[in-house]
């Protein structure tokens, strides 16, 4: 289906999210679309696939205008889009998932519905049992069970938002090769991503937005450093990486025991030294959350004891770890960081030590002004934080630190940001290890964690790898490693890894 | 564009304000009363004399004290649905205390002082029980609170009828009032205390500099607005949601003890008059802003006041008042939901 895009404009407030934006995208094209955070890809997704509305500008599908008021009515018109969260009933099975969003019938005809269903599946390989919960599913076959669901609404265009955040290398492939088989029978696929290399694999066109225009298309073969630039306004190159320092010991667990629902880690020793990062990687849920939390006082172990900066705190209180000089700087920024509808004064007034009863506004003004300028965070002072875009909020979130400190700990410090941001988050971060503290941080990517740490801890279903020296380390092992392979061979490994 | 001004909401509050108004005057016509004459007797019966308008002020104090309270107990992302039994424990624990020291020699300045203090430690006590059980049982503020509610009126009860009863037959009018000596002093000839009055205002003052202007307020709302982020930041979480019960606690049992001193000058059945249920209604109304509290809540006590004066004056039920508030509340949250829907569309 041709999908056409003519002079769209979106306001939110002050902010013009899409400025003037055409785009063409004949049918059996895949349709990349680049761009830094909050430069307005999502807002014009959204339109597109009617969860909000242009302020004015016109869509057209097959040539012919049409207005689309609602997801509902966008699936209607073949438009159907997979959100970068999927959007399912994780306690429901895999088969109702389907069948919502379908209209009409009282009664469901369940067995020509898994009939469909299974058929459909087969053609594109996918193997998602419609009997099994969605909980169950990893995200990548979430996206397939979705991707099924909007094909069999009728999808001709599909759109898709950062899909390839989350899932593994194998279930990516999968998904391109789905994507070109879907767009070889004629439907338009859009791609948004801000993974300049999935971009390049996979898509037939790119459009590129910055600060809500349409700065530039290119076609294959794409001029990578060219794109970088659009998106950016200008040259980005990453940070070299530094030499592991070696401090005195910051953090210092000792046969520490852990408990979660789904299993117990038990025996764990690491010295974190002054300066160093150490990554942690692994699948969702390995049990690294619970190691990070246990670092910061927020769960306590079972077993073993926590040593900060030489003082005993097993057991102790997360407040106690913060006095002590922990800080921990959780994924959900605005669940569990940051408090929607507070200004960014009133987050940093709060984050500082007090003086007396009373705030005194203006000295809280000037701090927040200089943080801002500091820290390169989009926003006036009493801006509220939910108004500011996932990588301001992550900067805002840094500039709540406190000096000194002793251990930042950090929960996917970089989820969602452009690379501007990662690098600039990154160099913010390096700034505290030279000053002494010392970094440990969750990330999913495996890149990151090699790119940034010093030394890299591994998590498969509650195991922890001895610390692998990041530098001696490549993707392909770390990703063999959180999927549970090749651990026999980290035992011989070790032993001359350790000092 | 619309924008988002003062100008506009105060307008889009005066919609709202209409429409009560109208929607009141369709339930008037169809109970075949003259609507005009009823607001005139409301007006009147607010506002047509000295003696009238004092007692508007009488009832002002009691629901400026507990909206005051609210604000604080709101701030923290709490509902103290139990501020109206904050209020009777405040009155039972001022009626105590005058019992205890009403035959001593002691100068009646001193006892009720103390009495006022004691009526407010009390409101404190029964507002910490519905916090620890919250923090502690895992009770919902708002099961917690309205479970305690009704222990407070059947304490109340039991103390008239039972422990504190008049000489001879206990009754609903309560137990023995206080000597003259012992009561709040009054402007000459009213029911009005300036003390009272005093404390109100100085009470609604000293919530707002809580909430505007300290770290204490500063804190508090980051924890009612997000707990968990509050707990990251540093902030202890559950001990200021304590802390919130027990200012609301104070101010509730400061209106109590009011009623008692001031008003009724001894323990009656109905000592919290409601007065709890209504500040819920004010401090919503206002949204939470502390400045505005003070003349919704004198509106509502006007309306209360006024249509005292209905079942006498054109043989009406009184809680005609009741009607009008009630539409008040729905039509100001129905029209704030009607401006954040054109606003998002503009």
């Amino acid at each position: 289906m041709n999908v056409e895009l003519r002079n769209i404009h979106k306001h939110f407030g002050k902010v013009h999210a899409n400025n003037d934006i055409h785009l063409n995208i004949p049918a059996g094209t895949i349709q990349g679309i680049l761009g830094e955070n909050g430069a307005g890809k999502s807002t014009l997704m959204k339109i597109l696939s009617g969860f909000i509305q242009a302020d004015s500008g016109e869509i057209l599908l097959d040539n012919q205008p049409v207005i689309i008021h609602s997801p509902a009515d966008a699936i209607h018109h073949g438009v159907g889009m997979l959100h970068q969260d999927p959007l399912d009933f994780p306690p429901m099975r895999v088969l109702d998932n389907f069948l919502l969003g379908r209209a009409g019938g009282l009664f469901p005809d369940r067995k020509t519905v898994a009939r469909d269903f299974t058929r459909l599946a087969a053609q594109f390989d996918f193997s998602l049992d419609p009997d099994s919960y969605v909980d169950s599913l990893t995200v990548g076959e979430r996206q397939q069970l979705e991707i099924l669901r909007l094909l069999w609404l009728g999808a001709r265009v599909l759109i898709l938002d950062e899909p390839t955040t989350g899932i593994s290398a194998s279930q990516k492939e999968k998904l391109f090769e789905t994507l070109r088989k879907l767009a070889g029978q004629g439907m338009s696929i859009i791609f948004v991503s801000h993974k300049l290399e999935d971009v390049e694999s996979l898509c037939g066109a790119v459009a590129v937005l910055q600060a809500g225009k349409l700065v530039g298309e290119a076609r294959p073969p794409f001029p990578t450093k060219k794109l970088v630039e659009m998106m950016f306004g200008r040259e980005i190159s990453l940070g070299a990486r530094q030499a592991a320092s070696s401090g005195r010991s910051v953090l210092e667990l000792r046969g520490v025991a852990l408990e979660d629902i789904r299993f117990q880690m038990s025996g764990i020793d690491l010295d974190v030294r002054a300066g160093e990062v150490i990554g942690l990687a692994g699948m969702e849920g390995s049990g690294q959350g619970a190691f990070i939390r246990a670092c910061a006082g927020l769960t306590r172990p079972v077993g073993g004891r926590v040593v900060l900066n030489g003082r005993d705190l097993t057991g102790k209180s997360y407040h106690v770890f913060k006095h002590g000089g922990v800080s921990f700087l959780p994924a959900s920024r605005l669940e569990e960081g940051l408090v929607p509808g507070l200004s960014l004064t009133e987050h940093f007034v709060l984050a500082e030590e007090t003086r007396g009863i009373f705030i005194d506004r203006t000295a809280g003004h000037k701090l927040a002004e200089g943080r801002i300028k500091a820290f390169n965070i989009r926003g006036t002072p009493a801006s509220p934080v939910e108004s500011l875009s996932g990588g301001n909020q992550q900067r805002a979130l840094l500039a709540l630190l406190k000096s000194p400190l002793s251990l930042v700990l950090l929960e996917h410090p970089t989820r969602g940001l452009d690379i501007e941001s990662v690098i600039y988050i990154w160099s913010k971060l390096k700034e505290r290890c030279k000053q002494g503290a010392a970094i440990v941080f969750i990330s999913s990517d495996l890149e990151e964690v090699l790119q940034y740490s010093d030394r890299v801890l591994v998590f498969f279903s509650g195991k922890v790898s001895k610390p692998l020296e990041a530098s001696k380390t490549t993707v392909e092992q770390l990703g063999n490693l959180i999927g549970g392979k090749d651990w026999e061979s980290l035992d011989l490994e070790k032993a001359h890894v350790k000092k | 564009m619309l924008k988002n001004n003062r100008w506009i909401n105060l307008a889009f509050q005066l919609a709202a304000l209409l429409l009560a108004v109208i929607f009141t005057t369709l339930i008037l016509l169809a109970a075949g009363a003259p609507p005009l004459e009823a607001y005139k007797n409301i007006l009147m019966g607010a506002f047509g004399s000295l003696d009238n308008f004092a007692n508007v002020l009488v009832a002002w104090v009691p629901l400026l004290l507990t909206t005051a309270g609210l604000l604080i107990t709101f701030s923290a992302g709490l509902w103290n649905i139990g501020v109206e039994g904050q209020i009777m424990l405040g009155a039972i624990f001022t009626t105590w205390v005058m019992r205890l020291l009403q035959d001593t020699t002691m100068p009646p300045a001193l006892i009720l002082t103390l009495a006022i203090l004691a009526g407010m430690v009390g409101g404190a006590l029964w507002a910490m029980l519905a916090g620890a059980l919250k923090t502690f049982g895992g009770v919902n503020e708002i099961f917690g609170g309205l479970g305690l509610n009704f222990v407070a009126t059947a304490l109340t009860l039991w103390l008239i009828f039972g422990p504190w009863k008049r000489p001879g037959v206990a009754s609903m009018s309560g137990t023995v009032p206080f000597d003259d000596r012992l009561s709040l002093t009054v402007f000459t000839g009213l029911r009005l205390s300036p003390w009272a009055l005093v404390i109100a205002v100085a009470a609604i003052v000293v919530v707002y500099l809580l909430l505007q202007g300290t770290y204490f307020g500063l804190r508090l709302k980051a924890v009612g607005r997000n707990a968990r982020a509050a707990f990251l930041l540093g902030i202890p979480t559950w001990q200021y949601m304590m802390m919130s019960f027990a200012l609301c606690g104070l101010f509730a049992g400061a209106a109590g003890a009011m009623q008692v001193v001031a008003v009724y000058h001894r323990l009656i059945p109905s000592i919290s008059s409601g007065y709890g249920y209504l500040g819920l209604i004010v401090a919503m109304l206002v949204n939470y802003q502390a400045l505005w509290a003070a003349p919704v809540a004198l509106f509502y006590a006007a309306l209360n006041i006024g249509s005292i004066q209905l079942p006498i004056v054109l043989k009406l039920d009184s809680s005609l008042s009741g009607v009008l508030q009630g539409m008040l509340v729905l039509f100001v949250v129905l029209v704030e939901g009607a401006r954040q829907q054109l606003m998002k569309k503009s």
